[in-house]
């Protein structure tokens, strides 16, 4: 057919590329950002797509990344600073300069400088730039500061630093060339996406096999071999159950066990004393061992010892004490575990349970890999190579936002390490800088010895403690920190508890605070629980003084969300594409199991609105406030930008926020002086840097002889800092220890109970706080969220084309419930907590666990946010869940404000969730429904992106 | 499928129009009369109504020249072009019958095959879509020409009637028309309420052999142009009613009408009114039909729509 | 030109879509957005794009599926319900009912290679070819009053400008789980048509008679972990008394 028309096959598609790091969601790909010149003389965003080179995702981009267009033109960025004129949640603004702005935040921020620095809560929410919020706040004295993590996934994360010195994400990941069983426990759609996208399908391409434990079989579950649609909150019972018929059948690592655990420590057996279950350990503190050669109690490690697994051996000093691992096998084979005794609980036939324990064991040993690479450990052992148990585990919220989520991640750990799969080929792989033990980590800061009237705080906020002598309490036992962390209440709480804050601010318990200057946490809707309760208080008024109870509010983002209504100033932030940042090492890296990498933002377009970088305006204020690290000794800034920080500023001497092109010629990596042309140095590479793991290094790395040198040649640590992964934890029995009246500093005797049931230096299993406090025959059933992947949070309804995807959210109901309560799907009905109720559009699902109704988080939005027509279906139709969950659990009677948190981390206990469900008349809102806040910005009522070019 | 009105007033009115045009050109009506003129200028106007119409439904309707281009393949192209060509004999015969009060069998015929082509044309645009089960049946034309025949009869009846001219034969004709017209009708729904499905989600989705496929999610929360264009829903209830109605007005109460018309005491005085009233019943039947026609048709991608 | 092309184009390019590793995650559908809006033709406009009717024009969607087993063949676990996610967009078929009603000629299968693709100066918006499609391929633009359709990133994979491994469709290059490929169907050779051979490629509604190009990969059979629940019982001995001498022969080995 020769007439078909001709048309234009090879037209460039751009005039310039920028390559810079994508910001849709928490995952940081590569990103090539396509710049191409409109009719009109100016240049717009033709295209995004992904960096093939990029070490996180390889070229592919996801849709909201590929949706970075509609993020970065969309109505609701914030145009310029703003004060608020009406009342909060009014909406009522007056737009003012950045110098009004600055002056009036650092007014407030020295006042509480100077009079009391605690009264400061500065809490930055998906924040990735914590080295710096982090050491801002330091540098400022406050020891009210955290990110986001507590309500996120610090169960996953301290678990996993106790246990193994890393965890899943940002610490490691499966390795996908060579596994052979990969295992997914719950919603991670959210995190890591493009990677874990890349890898499942990698997986899937080996031929190898994927089960999910998930109540919902959405997202990555559908495509799982196998599906094991468990309960919410019984993950840690499957896991032991497990755990038992893997000993049953004897098929665990005891060469691994021997090598890299701590199965043979010496476990003080001395029941009533202060140091019953700890190590017991020689006059350097270093723990023992049974040598079963010499009969005698030797220090782990020692050359030529062969560790006794079990038995009870006298110290030589009349205590006696048996290896912790005999402590673990005795727990874990006791039939209280098989599957027969937690397959009701779980909602799983024994049968399922005893095959995945069947399916991990021929996986791990019936399918050991082995790959020829001779390797030094660090004890000087020469290995021909590396021993690969091919099955690996991943994890993130699913399972960590629940009560009882720290015990779970640990049992989780447990397992990998009981099957020897840590850091082995085919195994999970750390990620640099990662292993690292917990001891390597800092003590928590915050006590009043630690600050003062305009001085820094001593040390870091955030840490681990190792016992209850580290805890931020005063000598009463009460709660140094605004939000509790690191108290009794929670006492590994390594991120913060940030969805504490504002509901204690308002109760003044433990004090009442002055200024909250918050960064990107939309703590009025979709962060906090019980939002309602949340915007009552952030509006409710001292009754005298008629002042806010809390009396300040600073928040700095980059689009008119829910929170920007209740900020006094605000402080509008760039997007993603118009900004600098780096992906640091110091930070949450980067980095995969075979290289280590770092990366930047930088400014690819340049904005068109009077906005700033937050991280530049707290370098701004850091000045203005003449805070140490950020003035020189005559009070200049030292730091013109975030720009100029990322490349001068040293954390320790050599040691920057980047990694790459360091040294005065840029060729030194992790070590070496600033270098003033580092920025470039990352555009020209892509935006990021990458160096390679010696393949003698790769494996193995928490004893890895080479591993180790690397690190400290790459100054991750200043010396070796090997892990010894702790299956018996003894922290935790610290902890039990003081809850007993045992050890100092003696637990409350309000908190024994709880801290009994829930700091088992062995993984354990304890009813979900609200389950156990509701009554479940009222409350029959669990409400879940899942992870849209085409939405991150809240971030996305603003977004033209991704809002189209989920435009309101229904509650998917399991079939059995419909049936029983008459439901069908377009049905409206009323779901109930023990805290609320919220009438909700329905649908069918049978894909689900029986118990379990689910919906799409944050999809529902306030009328009037985001600069959406407040008839939108997100404000008419989509609801949150937030309203069913309390921030506290139940009243107990005994005057406490128990928060709705693991009582070990402070992990938010979202999954916790129960609910009953009846049908409603038909609606055309859901409820409950909130005031629209004034939206005065201009829609168009059409969008033609790239009609320019046609 | 979405019941457009543009749509279902071009069917409506150029079936009309061109059956009309076929009664003038198979010499029915005495040309002589007034009321024949009259009619052959109504048929003409009727059908470019219908195409005018027709035309509201083009996004680009500047470029509709185009459409005559594709006759080889396009059923829709075909009714442009035999739209048009229909116009030389139809004008042919009205001006003769107008100005010349005559009648050219050759040319009337010329016209009446032409205005059945066109009207079939337009049938097919239904009946080959293989996507709306319901259309893609030879039953669809076979109504698409009855139902014009039947309503150029009607028209002409009433044409006649004005005239004054002897109307039992058409009345006859009329009536035979409707009902042949309504029994195919009936068919065509029996089939419809009958046939298996063509396609399923299973088909659709090829996971037939898994299991019952269901819906669970649409790609896109909100409406989009497939769904507001395909995904029309009529109850069947409803639909019922509906059908029962279209087939009273547009057929039963004409004839009754019709009948009554001839009769006295009615005939001669209230004749014309009561043709005129078949009439309108008939039209307003006839739009219902169409609007059934639409909404009752399933398409095919409503499969992924879970429609 | 409506007609289709005789002889029919010996070179089939299409997509070959992998329903067992389909994670529905939309990458595909907004990237095509993002591609096609500022490509070939007019732009995919968005009506009311912050309001409460917002819509827009998309080349490729993803729909979500529960599929319950009900006696047939049963793939995974018994009486469980699963989740299949469809990305669905033009299939290019062979027999393309779309390109042969249209009447102006705007909508037409290229000769060289079988893309089916829309000339949108000729189009006049009339939607007969959408409604000719059974899949839903085609949505008219409301802005332009055209119709659009996935052109199979017609203007990348001939692209010269590009590297020669971005000269494929924007859904292939993006998709994190790798379940989209692209190539030539109409050679027997080729990767894509190994893998429709080798999975059991299938056409999607055979029955409507337009022979697509585009091939679906269904799930893979999955067997229940149930059924290896018996491997580990064999090794079972007594209690923790066995347990411990068990261990205590192993260390002895190491």
């Amino acid at each position: 057919m020769g007439d078909q028309p001709k048309i234009e096959l090879s037209q460039p598609i751009s005039d310039e590329v920028r390559k810079t790091t994508c910001y849709m969601c928490a995952c940081r790909c590569g990103i090539n950002v396509h710049l191409r010149a409109t009719p009109d003389g100016s240049r717009k965003i033709r295209y995004i797509e992904g960096n093939r080179d990029h070490p996180v995702n390889r070229g592919v981009l996801c849709a909201k990344g590929s949706a970075g267009i509609m993020q970065h033109y969309a109505p609701a960025r914030l145009k310029g600073p703003m004060l608020r004129t009406g009342p909060r949640g009014s909406g009522q603004f007056k737009q003012i300069s950045w110098d009004e702005a600055l002056s009036i935040a650092s007014e407030w921020l020295g006042k509480v400088r100077n009079d009391d620095p605690k009264k400061l809560a500065f809490f930055t929410g998906r924040d990735q730039s914590q080295s710096l919020t982090g050491f801002w706040a330091q540098q400022f004295g406050t020891p009210n500061y955290a990110a986001h993590g507590g309500f996120c996934s610090v169960n996953m994360a301290a678990a996993g630093i106790m246990t193994i010195g890393g965890a899943f994400w940002e610490f490691g990941a499966p390795d996908w060339e060579r596994t052979k069983l990969f295992v997914l426990f719950g919603v991670a759609e959210d995190h890591d996406s493009n990677p874990l996208k890349l890898g499942i399908s990698k997986v899937k391409a080996n031929g190898a096999r994927f089960v999910s434990v998930n109540p919902v079989r959405t997202g990555y579950s559908a495509v799982a071999d196998n599906w094991i649609g468990i309960r919410p909150g019984t993950d840690a019972l499957l896991i032991l159950a497990v755990i038992h018929e893997l000993l049953k059948a004897r098929r665990i690592d005891v060469d691994y066990l021997a090598r890299y655990t701590n199965a043979a420590w010496l476990v003080i057996d001395a029941p009533g004393t202060a140091e019953h279950g700890l190590f017991a350990r020689n006059g350097d503190g270093a723990p023992l061992v049974h040598d079963a050669v010499t009969e005698t109690a030797t220090p782990a490690g020692t050359k030529g010892v062969r560790a006794a697994f079990r038995g009870r051996f006298d110290l030589g000093d009349g205590r006696m004490a048996v290896p912790s691992f005999q402590l673990l096998a005795e727990k874990y084979l006791d039939e209280a575990y098989a599957p027969e005794a937690v397959a009701d609980q779980c909602g799983v036939p024994a049968e399922t349970i005893r095959g995945l324990a069947a399916e991990i064991a021929r996986a791990a040993f019936d399918e050991e890999i082995f790959v020829e690479q001779p390797w030094t450990d660090v004890n000087g052992e020469r290995h021909q190579g590396y021993r690969g148990r091919p099955v690996s585990f991943h994890a993130m919220r699913g399972i960590s936002a629940h009560s009882n989520g720290f015990q779970t991640a640990r049992a989780l750990h447990l397992l990998q390490v009981l099957i020897g799969s840590i850091d082995c080929p085919g195994g999970f792989r750390f990620e640099p800088p990662y292993p690292k033990p917990v001891e390597a980590h800092p003590r928590p800061h915050g006590r009043a010895e630690h600050f003062g009237s305009n001085q820094p705080l001593s040390g870091p906020h955030l840490g681990f403690p190792l016992g209850p002598e580290d805890l931020l309490i005063d000598g009463d036992g009460n709660p140094a920190r605004l939000d509790k962390a690191f108290s009794w209440d929670a006492p590994l709480s390594a991120h913060g508890l940030m969805h504490m804050a504002i509901p204690n601010a308002h109760a003044g318990d433990p004090y009442p605070i002055d200024v909250m200057f918050l960064y990107m946490a939309n703590m009025a809707w979709n962060s906090s629980m019980n939002t309602a309760g949340v915007i009552a208080m952030l509006e409710d008024r001292d009754a005298e003084s008629g002042e806010y109870r809390i009396p300040k509010v600073i928040y700095s983002d980059a689009y008119s969300s829910e929170m920007v209504a209740y900020a006094d100033l605000v402080l509008p932030d760039t997007t993603y594409l118009e900004r600098h940042d780096c992906i640091s090492l110091l930070d949450r890296p980067i980095a995969e199991p075979d290289s280590v990498n770092d990366a930047i933002r930088w400014p690819v377009v340049e904005p068109d609105r009077d906005v700033r970088a937050f991280q530049s305006v707290l370098i701004d204020l850091g000045a203005r406030l003449k805070l140490p690290g950020f003035v020189d000794s005559l009070g200049k800034p030292l730091y013109a930008d975030y720009a100029d920080y990322i490349v001068r500023h040293e954390r320790r001497p050599g040691i920057g926020p980047l990694a790459g092109f360091r040294g005065r010629n840029g060729d030194r990596h992790g070590r070496g002086e600033p270098n003033p042309n580092q920025i470039e140095r990352y555009i020209e590479n892509g935006a990021f840097s990458s160096l390679h793991i010696p393949m003698e290094a790769q494996f193995f790395k928490h004893a890895n002889a080479d591993y180790q040198a690397f690190a400290v040649r790459l100054g991750f640590f200043d010396k070796p800092a090997p892990v010894t992964f702790q299956l018996y934890n003894e922290t935790l029995q610290k902890f039990r220890l003081s809850a007993e009246g045992l050890r100092e500093p003696y637990a409350p005797e309000s908190h024994r109970e709880r801290i009994l049931t829930a700091f088992s230096p062995l993984p354990e299993w304890y009813r979900p706080f609200e389950e156990e406090a509701v009554d479940r025959s009222t409350y029959p059933y669990h409400a879940i969220t899942q992870r849209p992947a085409a939405m991150y949070h809240s971030w996305g309804s603003m977004n033209a084309w991704l809002r189209q995807i989920h435009t309101k959210n229904v509650l998917y109901v399991p079939a059995k419930i419909c049936d029983e309560a008459g439901l069908e799907t377009g049905d409206w009905a009323w779901v109930g907590s023990f805290h609320g109720r919220i009438k909700v559009e329905v649908a069918r699902s049978e894909a689900v666990n029986d118990d379990t109704m689910w919906t799409w988080n944050a999809i529902g939005k306030r009328a009037g946010a985001w600069a959406l027509d407040p008839k939108a279906p997100e404000a008419e139709k989509g609801f949150l869940l937030n309203h069913l969950i309390k921030e506290l659990l139940p009243p107990a009677g005994d005057g406490m404000r128990w928060s709705n948190s693991d009582p070990v981390t402070g992990q938010a206990a979202w999954y916790d969730l129960r609910v009953n469900i009846e049908k409603a008349e038909p609606a055309r809102r859901s409820e409950p429904h909130f005031a629209s806040t004034a939206s005065r910005t201009e829609r168009p009522a059409e969008l033609r992106y790239g009609q320019e070019w046609d | 499928m979405h019941p457009a009105y543009s749509v279902i007033v071009f069917t409506t009115v150029s079936g009309l129009g061109y059956g009309l045009a076929a009664v003038l050109g198979l010499g029915l009506l005495d040309p002589s009369q007034t009321a024949t003129k009259l009619a052959h200028f109504a048929a003409l106007a009727l059908i470019s109504a219908g195409l005018l119409s027709s035309t509201l439904h083009l996004r680009n309707p500047q470029r509709a020249w185009r459409a005559f281009s594709q006759w080889r393949s396009s059923w829709l192209s075909r009714e442009g072009v035999l739209s048009i060509a229909t116009f030389v004999p139809l004008c042919a015969g009205a001006w003769l019958a107008i100005f010349e009060s005559r009648h050219v069998p050759w040319i009337g015929a010329t016209g009446a095959i032409l205005a059945a082509a066109t009207v079939y044309c337009t049938s097919m645009i239904y009946a080959s879509l293989k996507s709306v089960q319901a259309w893609h049946t030879p039953l669809t034309s076979a109504c698409y020409l009855l139902f014009a025949f039947a309503g150029g009869l009607l028209l002409a009846t009433v044409f006649a009637a004005l005239s004054g001219s002897q109307t039992v034969l058409m009345i006859v004709a009329t009536a035979i028309a409707l009902a042949g017209a309504w029994i195919v009708k009936a068919m065509w729904r029996v089939r419809l309420a009958t046939m298996a499905p063509l396609s399923t989600p299973e088909s659709a989705t090829g996971l037939g052999s898994i299991g019952h496929v269901r819906l669970l999610e649409r790609p896109h929360v909100t409406e989009n142009y497939l769904t507001r264009e395909m995904g029309f829903k009529v109850a069947r209830k409803h639909a019922a009613k509906l059908a029962w109605l279209s087939a009273l007005l547009g057929g039963a109460l004409p004839v009754l009408l019709l009948v009554v018309s001839a009769i006295p005491p009615f005939a001669p005085d209230l004749s014309p009114w009561l043709i005129v009233s078949a009439l309108l019943s008939h039209v307003v039947g006839m739009l219902t039909e169409r609007w059934l026609f639409f909404a009752e048709a399933r398409h095919a991608v409503m499969n992924y729509y879970g429609g | 030109m409506t007609s289709l092309p005789q002889p029919a184009p010996a070179k089939k390019l299409g997509l070959v879509i992998d329903l067992d590793i389909c994670v529905g995650c939309h990458a595909c559908v907004v990237n095509c957005k993002e591609w096609n809006t500022g490509g070939y033709g007019n732009a995919l406009s968005d009506q009311d794009p912050y309001g409460a009717d917002v819509s827009g024009a998309w080349l490729n969607r993803i729909h979500t599926f529960e599929v319950v087993p009900e006696g047939a063949e049963l793939v995974g676990e018994a009486g469980e319900a699963r989740i299949v996610h469809f990305p669905k967009s033009c299939l290019h078929c062979e027999d393309a009912p779309c390109v042969t009603v249209c009447p102006t000629g705007a909508s037409y299968k290229r000769s060289e290679d079988g893309i089916v693709l829309v000339d949108e100066d000729k189009c006049i918006g009339c939607g007969l070819c959408a409604w000719s499609c059974p899949y839903g391929a085609r949505e008219m633009d409301l802005a332009a009053g055209v119709m659009k359709k996935c052109t199979l990133c017609v203007d990348r994979i001939y692209n010269e400008t590009f590297e020669a491994v971005d000269r494929v469709p924007a859904c292939v290059r993006t998709c994190p789980a790798n379940a989209r490929h692209f190539g030539d169907l109409g050679d027997p050779q080729s990767d894509v048509s190994k893998l429709v051979a080798k999975r059991g490629g299938m056409d999607l509604m055979p029955e409507q008679g337009t022979r697509p190009v585009n091939k679906y990969l269904p799930p893979r059979v999955r067997t229940p972990l149930a059924a290896g629940a018996d491997m580990l019982a064999a090794e079972n001995t007594d209690g923790a008394s066995g347990f411990f001498a068990w261990l205590d022969g192993v260390l002895e080995k190491i």
